[in-house]
């Protein structure tokens, strides 16, 4: 039972962190009809820039908690600037452009990023500080659940009630449903599209920036690859509840960290990414438009 | 007054390029001795680069919107007009790759090889990407395909390189079509990442499928290609590859350049150009998507099995998703749809960095900023494809018609 | 039975929205019939099922071929019905924008010819007889379409009238029996629909085809068409001559309102 509830719970861990990042994938799906696959860059220069502040605060003698804030921070605010960064190079000179160029456009840009930081920093693992602290009061579930486990979930699900908040209530929120519907229609209605686009750009990657810092910490060790497979794994779990679905993303990233944690448990851990893979194919085959997604009608 | 505008916005610019770099670039951590290390040289670095850069798109720019339309693409028409010329060119081309390996070293042959070989990949994936219009980024599967075949053929069977070729081609092409089944229905864009899936899919599986594969440990002592079934001496054989290969690359560019002016190439091109009324044109898509598949990964099988003769050892970690991002660009680069350009694109891309060797690390960050900057500013390659031209009651293209075979070639 | 075309209770729906509710409809051959309606009515969405590009929820289409065999086409794929010989053009232009002229028209014989791979590498004699065909009867469908001095230039660079007239030669390529024409005219100025009028009407007589149109120049449906079937809000409200249908008050509400 309780191997079973220790997968249940890793699953669930693993999940909230594809969720994190498959939000930021949907988001800007459902706005400019791109498949972002620096997206998953994002999430690695997350990671990078924790790691790389937090160290430095260390050295420079400061404590846990402050440490954790100060480096959180930075790697939000650093996700958020090369989020903007990206669309304002890759793809928005492309938005006329047929549907294959900003694909390969982000290709590109996510190749970029990976050898950027690989040459500025290191090809090698870097060890990632344990910045959330154990709560004592966990102690006695530590068998299935450990406080870093906890942490990542509560995080997900505040960050998950935020974005809906701000999607259904906010202005900026308003414009984004809008322009995701219809494009031109929003411009003549006065909405400032480019900056609807850039700000969906922007929570994607603070999402994502969330998502590097709690699994790094979690796992404890990063590197300049981490982005691909975890922007790939996010974006099965897009696909999977639907791409363009904000539910969707979040119940695809539950589905499939619960079925990797399982398959790897139970089967074998050898192809645990082919399990990604494979879920990923055949829903694409069998069911493009996902669980909660619509299927599209292309009007001709 | 225009122009310090400009320098203004560039400055910004820069700033803002040095604020974005400033953690990655400038402090590099060991966190195991906590040791920090400020490279501020990188950040003074970024600064002036990123101002420079801006600076120059900018006016840039200007101009081109002064010149009101793009300039005319680059291509080979002035050249193929004048046949001479193109004939004395394709003479001289024909001559250096003959003599190549008798005047350079063996561990340059072997890299004009290797050269040869990604010319053959890059025409191969063309068809899929620039033809057919399919997205394929699992395209190094089927080189992997081509490989182990081989590999697996010789290991168990004892069978050579001469027989495994086709054989290699074949399988490649059998998987081409048992992976573009299940894709057929797909869009764009997921087509891309399924076929990212199966590309990783396989070579996971041949990391993991010990019995099968050898695992992460790889496939040792493939016997190089023989002639007549003379085992050569390893110089020798180092030409005899790359004579292999520079004939895998003519006939390639003679199926090629064939079928991109046939019936079956229309259709591809009409795939790409517009699905729906491809099909209302009377094609059938699923037929025209599958051969594309299916020709993409016989060439990508070729050059797999003449991989593992030149190299006698594979492994998992020669068929990465890298590769097929490289393959990619080259399409990118070298203009999707057309052979020169292609040609071009994979000889640059494999023989600067062999050559620049202060290029070499700088390689695969090179290889994203072209996939970006080529689809920003010249989406259509370096070399831009002209469609061919027909003249009524004159198909087959005389020689000395004016846009004849020679611009087809092209 | 004699029609070419006949389809008996076609329905599509959108979601919640009917587009096509119980429509009948039948063309005879080498008619031209016309089908009009307010924007928004269904009537390209007609043609989507007809073409088997939307699957439609009920009805049957049959279609009679030159040999008076009769087929049904629900379900079949859309390259499977204009290689039964019904061949269209659509309302916002789909041409194959970086393809010259003429190979637009060449990919229209794409169904009534054969090679393959293997013949397109080795090149027999039977191929290049093919292409052959292929160019010349490219060319003559360009000729009488007007198309001659343009031959060569991309697709993309023609003027607006020009590439609606591309999408009819293409179509003609196809060598179909029954021709459906979404809104041949919209975008083209008076003299440019004068043209239209004519070569539409050449077009049935010289390639012995029926005809089905939609359009919204009453002048032109009125001038050309044999019969009109009137749609509004996915359903058929009228049918008959242009003089019946000019006369029919359902006609005159659904285009005048109350
Ligand atoms: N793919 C689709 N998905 C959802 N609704 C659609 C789709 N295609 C058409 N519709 C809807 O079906 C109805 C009929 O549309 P259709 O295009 O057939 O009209 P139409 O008669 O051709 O009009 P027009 O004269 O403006 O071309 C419209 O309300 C339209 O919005
Ligand atoms: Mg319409």
């Amino acid at each position: 039972m309780n191997y079973f509830l220790d997968l249940f719970f890793s699953g669930l861990t693993r999940g909230s962190i594809y969720a994190l990042i498959a939000l930021g994938y949907t988001m800007v799906y459902g706005i400019i009809g791109l498949i972002n696959f620096a997206h998953g860059e994002i999430y690695m220069i997350g990671a990078f820039t924790a790691l790389i502040i937090a160290s430095l605060l260390t050295v420079l003698g400061m404590n846990g908690m402050a440490i954790l804030v100060i480096s959180g921070l930075a790697a939000m605010v650093y996700a958020a600037a090369y989020g903007y960064t990206i669309e304002k190079i890759a793809y928005k000179p492309l938005r006329n452009s047929p549907r294959l160029a900003p694909l390969i456009s982000a290709i590109g840009m996510s190749i970029f990023l990976q050898n950027y930081v690989m040459l500025a920093q290191t090809s090698d693992f870097l060890p990632f500080p344990d910045l959330i602290p154990n709560f004592a009061f966990m102690e006695p579930y530590s068998d299935f659940i450990g406080s870093s486990d906890l942490v990542i979930l509560l995080t997900t699900a505040v960050a998950m009630l935020l974005l809906t908040i701000m999607i259904k209530y906010t202005r900026m929120g308003r414009a984004m449903r809008a322009t995701a519907q219809d494009m031109q229609m929003a411009m003549l209605v006065g909405i400032d599209v480019n900056r609807v686009i850039s700000f969906t750009f922007i929570i994607g990657s603070v999402l994502a920036a969330i998502g590097g810092l709690l699994i790094a910490s979690h796992v404890g060790q990063i590197n300049f690859y981490i982005g691909f497979i975890a922007g790939i794994k996010a974006f099965t779990a897009a696909v999977l509840g639907g791409i363009g679905s904000i539910p969707g993303a979040v119940l695809g990233g539950f589905i499939l960290g619960l079925t990797e944690s399982f398959a790897t448990g139970y089967v074998s851990s050898d192809y645990e990414d082919v399990f990604a893979f494979g879920l990923l194919v055949l829903i694409l085959i069998f069911r493009p438009s996902g669980i909660l997604g619509r299927s599209e009608n292309q009007k001709v | 007054m225009r122009i310090i505008n400009e320098i203004k916005k560039s400055f910004l610019v820069a700033l803002w390029f040095m604020f974005l770099t400033f953690p990655i670039m400038v402090i590099k951590v060991n966190p195991l001795e906590k040791l920090i290390v400020w490279r501020w040289h990188n950040l003074a670095m970024v600064g002036i680069a990123s101002f420079f850069i801006s600076f120059l798109l900018r006016c840039a720019g200007r101009w081109r919107k002064s010149a009101a339309r793009r300039p005319p693409a680059l291509t080979m028409k002035g050249l193929s007009n004048n046949p001479r010329a193109y004939y004395s060119a394709l003479a001289v081309i024909a001559l250096f790759s003959l003599v190549f390996p008798f005047i350079f070293s063996a561990y340059e042959t072997s890299i004009m090889t290797t050269a040869l070989m990604y010319v053959i990949l890059g025409l191969g994936l063309n068809i899929v990407v620039g033809l057919a219009g399919l997205l394929d980024l699992g395209y190094v599967a089927f080189y992997a395909v081509g490989a182990y075949s081989y590999a697996l053929l010789n290991y168990h069977f004892g069978l050579g390189f001469w027989v495994s070729l086709p054989i290699g081609a074949m399988l490649a092409a059998a998987f081409g079509i048992l992976l573009g089944f299940p894709v057929l229905r797909l869009r764009g864009d997921y087509l891309a990442i399924v076929t990212l899936g199966f590309g990783e899919i396989i070579r996971l599986i041949l990391e993991n499928w010990n019995d099968f594969s050898f695992g992460p440990s790889g496939i040792a002592n493939i016997p190089r290609p023989s002639l007549f079934g003379i085992n050569l001496s390893l110089a020798a054989s180092t030409i005899y590859v790359y004579f292999i290969a520079l004939l895998l690359v003519i006939f390639t560019i003679f199926v090629v350049n064939r079928l991109q002016d046939s019936r079956i190439g229309r259709a591809w091109i009409a795939l790409r150009e517009d699905e729906i009324a491809c099909q209302a044109m009377g094609i059938d898509k699923t037929r025209i998507k599958l051969a594309a598949f299916a020709m993409g990964a016989t060439w990508a099988g070729m050059v797999g099995v003449l991989f593992a003769a030149k190299t006698t050892f594979i492994n998992p970690a020669s068929f990465t998703f890298m590769e097929s991002a490289i393959i990619l660009s080259i399409v990118v680069l070298g203009g999707m749809g057309s052979i020169i350009g292609v040609v071009i694109a994979a000889l640059l891309f494999v023989l600067l960095p062999e050559y620049l060797r202060a290029f070499a690390d700088y390689r695969m960050l090179l290889f994203g900023a072209v996939m970006v900057l080529m689809m920003i500013v010249r989406p259509q390659g370096i070399i831009g494809k002209v469609r061919r031209t027909y003249v009524r009651g004159q198909v087959t293209g005389d020689k000395r018609q004016k846009n004849g075979i020679i611009t087809n070639l092209l | 039975m004699t029609a070419i075309l006949k389809v008996t209770g076609l329905s599509m729906n959108f979601g919640g929205l009917r587009a096509l509710d119980d429509v009948d409809l039948r063309v005879e051959p080498r008619e031209i019939v016309a089908l009009i309606g307010p924007n928004g009515a269904g009537k390209t969405t007609f043609f989507n099922c007809l073409t088997g590009i939307y699957p439609p929820v009920s009805g049957t289409i049959f279609m009679r071929a030159s040999s008076g065999k009769q087929s049904r086409l629900n379900g079949l794929p859309p390259n499977k019905i204009t290689a039964k010989g019904m061949a269209r053009t659509f309302q916002n232009i789909r041409l194959f924008p970086e393809m010259t002229v003429l190979e637009n028209v060449m990919i229209g014989c794409h169904c009534r010819t054969s090679a393959g791979i293997l013949g397109a590498v080795f090149r027999p004699r039977a191929v290049r007889a093919e292409e052959q065909r292929i160019v010349d009867s490219s060319y003559k469908i360009l000729t009488r379409l007007g198309l001659t001095d343009v031959v060569n230039d991309l697709a993309r660079n023609l003027p607006y009238g020009a590439q609606r007239r591309l999408e009819i030669a293409r179509a003609l390529a196809t060598e179909p029996a029954l021709l459906l024409l979404d809104e041949p005219a919209a975008g083209m100025n008076p003299r440019e629909t004068a043209e239209l009028n004519q070569l539409i009407g050449k077009i049935r007589d010289i390639y012995e085809v029926a005809i089905l149109l939609i359009e919204h120049d009453m002048k032109l449906v009125m001038s050309l068409s044999d019969r009109i079937y009137v749609m509004e809000y996915g359903r058929r409200i009228a049918v008959g001559t242009p003089v019946e249908v000019k006369k029919n008050p359902a006609v005159i509400k659904a285009y005048l309102g109350e």
